[in-house]
């Protein structure tokens, strides 16, 4: 059975990584004749983020402007939507569960990602072909071929209703895809350093921490970035294996808000927009890596 | 361990030096795999192992499971949810093979020889890719009710066909989400497709063109052609997330109205997790394995047959 290879898209898509507006590009027609284009991408442009106008202007309206005007502009504009869906929505728990979610998972990952990484791409492990392609079946496997076993058996062990629980489950998901982007960055490390390092009598893991690791930090970079976003917005697991209320995530508690105000749409949208404007800004401060680790990870919807 | 025994000469540090390149080389790159190796051991394929035998059992989550053989499947064979939810998952993929995919394309060759602005629509479209699933769904579920949403006002202004409530009407729910879903979706693909154009050879185009080719000639007989790996590895990952598809369908709808938008996943969770059928669940699950199962392989099956994908 032949699996979708993770690797073989940084094959497909070497400029992925550095998409330069300049690079050979079809057409290079006149300016004039890009109208059409400019005309499809600007109503395209409305369908992308015009709900996120819309959202803001929510907002930022009353209740009662909001049942006259639920599309358009704010005739007067209000703040006090946002410290009543902080206060309501419990922003300032779930906040710091889905940072502690987000703190262990990404730790995590990196390290024993990192570690894998430096094996398969540095130490000629044997039987490196067995241990890729069970990395490969083993995350495409469906989540819910397992879901229902490993929670019983999280449940046995006392792992659910635990935040440190569930980042196991997300470090053992999230590990292929960060062992196959780290080992890509690694195997492209020149080896005269580690080996005069080795000669030196350095241990392997001295190697790791001190050589391997440092020269390899923009893969550490931006596989912990794609781990946070997918933790951070991660919505299946987090509600199977967080019931209690005290532990919620952000994405899972607004669920429930979400339901709870659904009549309240002016609360909903402040909540929506505070959840959401941090990853917002940190998406664009950072998109190149965001956008490489994502396409390059293309195996979770 | 002999040598080192017997001889307790210049062999003894000989034999120990070896001893020590063998653990280096063959023991340590193990030692450097273990920990995580371990968990996802624990994690994913342990309990994957396990549900191939609790899909043969009765089992509730909390009692011993008893074996009952294959019954779980002859329930299955026979349960309209299942064949409804089967039923869905296949419009879900149709849904998501063409419009999607349609979008991108279209979407990514207007983009292509755009210079000005090009970075500022990307980010633009991929904005939706990076929020979360929650919050993306109370958000169109608010924009598409029938009384404040768009379609209200479409209506309100003369536009016919949308004054009715698309997430709760049985015939509309399904391609409604798949809307909402796709709205989140596409603009990953269009960059994906971006990328790929991109590496297409300019001199590809300059010579169409100076065998007169138009616009919709050098999309199929150079882009299409250029881009065809990203394009059949997004079509096979297609497939094979449309037999998991399972968060916005939970979110918008819990599998409704009267379990008309229900798919596999929703019933998995629902069996598993509400009716604390688990046994059953785990058999719905592996079904949904060999579904993905069966999609690779028809995809390795074509390149074998000597399909170029």
């Amino acid at each position: 059975m032949e699996l979708p290879a993770i690797e073989s898209r940084t094959v497909d898509l070497p400029d992925a990584v550095h998409p330069t507006p300049d690079a050979a590009v079809p057409g290079g027609r006149r300016d004039a004749s890009l109208i059409p284009n400019y005309i499809v991408l600007i109503l395209l442009l409305i369908f992308s983020l015009g709900p996120l106008v819309i959202l803001t202007f929510n907002s930022l309206k009353t209740k009662a402007e909001l049942a006259k005007n639920p599309l358009g502009f704010p005739q007067k504009i209000v703040f006090s939507n946002f410290p009543k869906a902080w206060e309501v929505g419990d922003f300032s728990v779930t906040t710091r569960n889905s940072l502690l979610l987000v703190a262990i998972t990404v730790v995590g990952v990196l390290f024993f990602g990192g570690l894998a990484a430096y094996s398969l791409a540095k130490l000629d492990i044997p039987g490196a072909g067995l241990l890729t392609m069970y990395l490969l079946i083993g995350s495409s496997l469906p989540i819910q071929l397992y879901l229902v076993p490993l929670f019983f058996v999280w449940q046995k062990l006392h792992l659910v209703n635990n935040h440190f629980g569930l980042a196991l489950i997300y470090i053992a998901t999230q590990a292929p895809f960060a062992i196959f982007l780290l080992r890509s960055y690694m195997v492209q490390l020149p080896r005269d350093f580690e080996d005069a390092a080795r000669v030196d009598g350095a241990s392997e893991w001295e190697v790791f921490l001190k050589i391997v690791v440092p020269l390899s930090w923009p893969g550490f970079l931006t596989v912990g970035l794609v781990v946070a976003l997918g933790v951070w917005n991660e919505f299946l697991l987090a509600t199977v294996f967080l019931t209690e209320q005290e532990l919620f995530t952000v994405v899972t508690s607004y669920n429930n808000f979400a339901s709870r105000f659904s009549r309240d749409w002016t609360l909903t949208s402040a909540a929506s927009l505070m959840m959401i404007l941090p990853v917002i800004v940190i998406f664009l401060l950072l998109q190149r890596r965001f956008i490489e680790g994502l396409t390059q990870g293309g195996l979770k919807g | 361990m002999s040598a080192a025994t017997s001889s307790p000469t210049p062999g003894v540090i000989h034999a120990g030096s070896r001893r020590k390149a063998v653990f280096r080389r063959r023991i340590v790159p193990w030692l450097f795999v273990m920990p995580i190796l371990v968990l996802n051991l624990a994690v994913v394929l342990g309990p994957a192992l396990s549900a191939l035998y609790y899909s043969l059992t009765d089992w509730n989550g909390i009692r011993p499971p008893t074996f009952i053989g294959l019954e779980n499947f002859r329930t299955l064979a026979t349960d309209p949810s299942y064949r409804h939810a089967f039923r869905n998952n296949v419009v879900w993929l149709l849904m998501f093979l063409t419009v999607p995919i349609a979008m991108a394309l279209g979407a990514s060759s207007m983009l292509a020889p755009v210079k000005r602005g090009s970075l500022f629509f990307r980010m633009a479209y991929f904005i939706p890719y990076v929020l979360p699933s929650v919050i993306i769904a109370s958000l169109w579920r608010g924009l598409l009710s029938p009384d404040r949403g768009i379609p209200g006002w479409l209506n309100d202004h003369g536009v016919p066909g949308f004054d009715k409530a698309f997430l709760g009407d049985p015939k509309t729910v399904l391609p409604a989400i798949g809307f909402v879903d796709n709205w989140h979706w596409w603009g990953f693909l269009l960059v994906l497709f971006l990328a790929a154009m991109q590496n297409i050879p300019r001199e590809l185009y300059e010579s169409a063109r100076l065998d007169g080719a138009s616009r919709w000639d050098e999309f199929k007989d150079v882009t299409i052609p250029g881009i065809r790996p990203t394009l059949i590895f997004m079509l096979l990952m297609t497939a094979i997330w449309s037999f998991l598809t399972f968060d916005y369908i939970w979110i918008l709808t819990q599998g409704g109205p009267a379990g008309a938008s229900e798919v596999l996943a929703v019933l998995v969770f629902k069996e598993a997790f509400r009716n604390f059928k688990a046994g059953y669940a785990a058999a719905i699950g592996l079904t949904m394995s060999v579904f993905v199962g069966i999609v690779i392989s028809i995809f390795t099956l074509l390149r074998r047959r000597g399909w170029e994908i």
